[in-house]
């Protein structure tokens, strides 16, 4: 019974979130107040509906009730809980309702924070999200309704992919949602600020924390997968360029553009049209990640089982929400109105200069994301596009753009004077060539990219770091300077992770027997034993190897084989030793005769780096948001 | 209204024409890079029963063919008489390697057609269809005495391929 009830909250949240994207709407446009006053009651009513939906659908997993189809698929009762919870999302039923269940919140959060907002502009912005809202709520219940039952229902479930029984699916998944559904409210805003006519510095000043929110859990949630790739798929890689992996890497470029944009429109009223098309972008950009990823059009690691009557779905319903706005936007972005000059040498440059770059790379990822689609469409044969693509376009465009970073925060707008501005970076010029002169040799090799990587990670370091002082000894800096100098020193130190990792990591593949070593970046791996071990739905190998370096003991890894009741295929479970210089990471391959085993082990430098610089980059977006200065601002808009 | 404010929509829309084309055309029929490469191991139940297990390495020392199929794939049920036809000339044994199924719809659909497999290893969750870049359902492979794939073919193989194709082949590698 129930279940039933989760798919009866589904087909009234349909119902209401009609009302909620059409009334006010309507209303805003005709100034029927109590139409407009619908707008906030509606969201709350939707939100509490598709959360009693996602509550028992969790529920339905930790019940073990496998007469719910979509449960039967993606459980069975010897999984842990968190596990079971986790499954949830671990289909394409599920994952979509939890897209709808996110979006319904960043909706209610709107609704609940904007109190002090234009009512029409509220309505509207409500109104918009209420609409997207509908059209996926149609999607899954006419073609992906995660309450289906199975009668009789069945004995046990078939399990989750073992891959997915990690907890990087409890928390990897919600959070990528959470930003990528995140972007939808600088969109309603966008919209709503075209349907008005009013394409003034308020919508930018408002859309501000919320597209910085949005960021905050989209660059965790890349990190979180990327680092869950890195330990669980067994393969020691940290990014492979997946069309899955682009689908929520292209919105976050955008996204990041978008930030610096707003910060233009809000602080000089400039860049107005171009904001606009980004907020569009930058939403359409997850839907049509949404659509890649949902309807096998293209192949993946994450593609799930293909079925076409979901992909017309999601073209059309793209077609209508992109299609509609970028007209609206044609239509309606001649008429606003041009912000305050600039010179060639101001922030506004700087920052726009920084923007080109970075939707040119959303766009470079995109066409080798899509390149194997359009050429197949043109008949001009079948290919695929690997990492050597989007190595050799992506990271030349990063290169300038890092450059830029180095500068940009140091101009003021309107106009500044470079000379000026290159006096005082001499020192972190110097900073930087000592640094890529020096560290390569230190680390061992010298190579032009690596060389090229420290030049670039401690010519931005330093000019922050200078800045910072500079902004110090002024007086008291404010969060959101923190904030962004935080977030650049994020890249700087992702920029070292991923050049140390790229020119030092060793890698070795052996055959070894117990009591035999092997020895990696000046360390000595040896193994002990392999024993079998019980899980709670698995058997496992484990290896136990104990780590040294110059004969001193550091720590033992235990490595395991996994093999789950569910499925017959092997899983490979690395041991990984961290540290803050460098992993050790050992992986157990397969048994080889006379009980010797093939045994992977990497030695990789800095490779924690990488995801400490993706969270110091979070980290300085929430700072950044929670700025006091900011708040009052947010007050005086409102006023 | 301004031309250049039109440039988005006119972008996106040539995307969705793309896209839109790309939704009827299998996106899946890439060359596969494991040709002239050995058969990747697994070991998978067997369909019929669960308590025996199938691995390539057993069929080492005679050519074979693997074909990869699902009751709920469509396309199989076309491919099914050409693969029975396939079993009756007793050319080369045939194991299925069933993909993302259910247990009894498969077994039902080879009652109801007809066995040309002398096994079908079970696939249930698709892992080794990942090992061997399996895109869609149907696909088959010819795979030689040494354990290295020769041929692969995506989608329903038909006579016309048999008989040019596969079986020439087959007499080649014997």
């Amino acid at each position: 019974m129930i279940p039933e009830f989760g798919h009866y909250a589904l087909i009234l949240a349909l119902c209401i979130a009609v009302i909620q994207g059409i009334l006010p709407l309507v209303g805003a446009h005709q100034g029927r107040r109590e139409w407009i006053l619908l707008a906030r009651p509606a969201a709350q009513t939707v939100f509490l509906l598709l959360a009693m939906a996602f509550v028992i659908l969790a529920w339905s997993f930790y019940a073990n009730d496998f007469s719910v189809l979509y449960v039967a698929e993606h459980s069975n009762s010897q999984m842990p809980v968190i596990y079971r919870l986790g499954a949830v999302w671990g289909g394409h039923e599920g994952s979509l309702l939890l897209w709808i269940f996110l979006l319904s919140t960043w909706t209610f959060l709107v609704a609940q924070l904007s109190k002090s907002l234009d009512e029409f502009m509220v309505a509207r912005v409500i109104g918009v999200l209420g609409l997207v809202i509908t059209g996926l709520l149609l999607f899954v219940l006419l073609t992906s309704n995660p309450f289906e039952r199975l009668l009789p229902a069945a004995q046990d479930g078939r399990s989750l992919n073992p891959l997915l029984q990690d907890p990087g699916l409890v928390f990897h998944p919600p959070m990528l949602y959470m930003g990528y559904v995140g972007f939808s409210v600088a969109f309603a805003f966008a919209i709503a600020s075209l349907l008005s006519g009013r394409l003034d510095a308020a919508w930018a000043r408002w859309s501000r924390p919320w597209t910085t929110a949005a960021w905050v859990f989209l660059t965790l949630g890349i990190a979180l997968g990327s680092w869950w790739a890195y330990y669980e798929l067994g393969w020691g890689g940290w990014w492979f360029w997946d069309p899955v992996e682009n689908a929520s890497f292209i919105p976050w470029l955008v996204g990041t553009a978008l930030l610096h944009s707003l910060a233009v429109t809000e602080k000089r009223g400039g860049f107005k049209s171009w904001t606009v098309l980004l907020a569009i972008t930058a939403f359409s950009l997850s839907l049509l990640g949404t659509f890649l990823v949902r309807s096998g059009v293209l192949t993946s690691v994450h593609a799930f089982a293909t079925d076409p009557k979901r992909g017309i779905f999601i073209l059309i319903f793209l077609v209508l929400v992109v299609g509609s706005s970028l007209t609206l936007y044609a239509w309606r972005a001649p008429k606003s109105t041009l912000g305050g000059k600039f010179s060639l040498t101001s922030r506004e440059t700087f920052i726009l200069l920084g923007n080109v770059f970075l939707v040119v790379s959303a766009a470079s990822v995109l066409l080798g994301t899509l390149y194997p689609l359009l050429i197949d469409a043109l008949h001009l044969g079948k290919i695929s596009v690997g990492p050597p693509y989007f190595n050799s376009v992506f990271v030349p465009i990063m290169i300038p753009l890092l450059v830029l970073m180095g500068i940009g925060p140091w101009t003021s707008w309107k106009n500044s004077n470079l000379l000026d501005v290159i006096k005082r970076l001499w020192i972190a010029a110097l900073v930087a060539v000592i640094a890529a002169g020096l560290i390569p040799f230190a680390m061992g090799e010298f190579t032009w990219l690596s060389s090229l990587g420290f030049l670039l990670a401690f010519w931005v370091i330093a000019s922050g770091v200078l800045q910072i002082i500079r902004q110090a000894k002024a007086g008291k800096p404010t969060r959101s300077f923190i904030g962004m100098q935080l977030a650049h020193l994020g890249i700087a130190v992702f920029v070292i992770g991923v050049t140390m990792v790229g020119a030092y990591q060793e890698e070795k593949d052996v055959r070894m027997l117990a009591g035999e070593s092997v020895s990696v970046g000046g360390y000595q791996i040896q193994l002990q034993s392999v024993t079998a071990v019980p899980g709670p739905n698995y058997k496992a190998m484990q290896g136990t190897f104990l780590l040294s370096r110059n004969g001193k003991l550091e720590a033992t890894m235990y490595p395991e084989k996994r093999s789950y009741f569910s499925s017959t295929m092997p899983m490979t479970e690395a041991a990984i030793d961290a540290g803050l210089t460098r992993d050790i990471y050992v992986s157990l391959g397969e048994e080889l005769e006379d009980k010797a085993w093939a045994v992977r082990v990497y030695y990789k430098p800095f490779v924690d780096w990488i995801w400490g610089g993706c969270l110091l980059m979070a980290l300085g977006g929430i700072l950044a948001m929670s700025d006091k200065r900011y708040r009052m601002k947010l007050r005086k808009a409102a006023a | 209204m301004k031309a250049k404010f039109l440039i988005p929509l006119l972008l996106f829309v040539i995307l969705v024409g793309f896209l839109a084309v790309g939704l009827n055309r299998d996106p899946h029929e890439v060359p596969s890079p494991l040709i002239g490469k050995q058969a990747p191991a697994f070991e998978l139940p067997q369909l019929a029963d669960p308590q025996k297990t199938f691995s390539p390495e057993s069929m080492k020392g005679k050519p074979w063919i693997l074909n990869v199929w699902a009751s709920w794939c469509v396309a199989c049920r076309e491919e099914h008489p050409v693969l029975v036809e396939l079993g009756k000339l007793q050319v080369a044994p045939i194991i299925g390697l069933d993909y993302k199924d259910k247990r009894d719809d498969a077994m039902a659909m080879l009652t109801r057609q007809g066995n040309p497999y002398v096994l079908s290893a079970f696939d249930a969750n698709g892992r080794v269809g990942i090992d061997y870049g399996v895109y869609g359902v149907p696909e088959t492979y010819v795979i030689d005495k040494a354990g290295v794939i020769r041929f692969k073919h995506i989608g329903p193989i038909t006579m016309e391929l048999l008989n040019k194709k596969i079986i020439p082949l087959l007499g080649e590698l014997k």
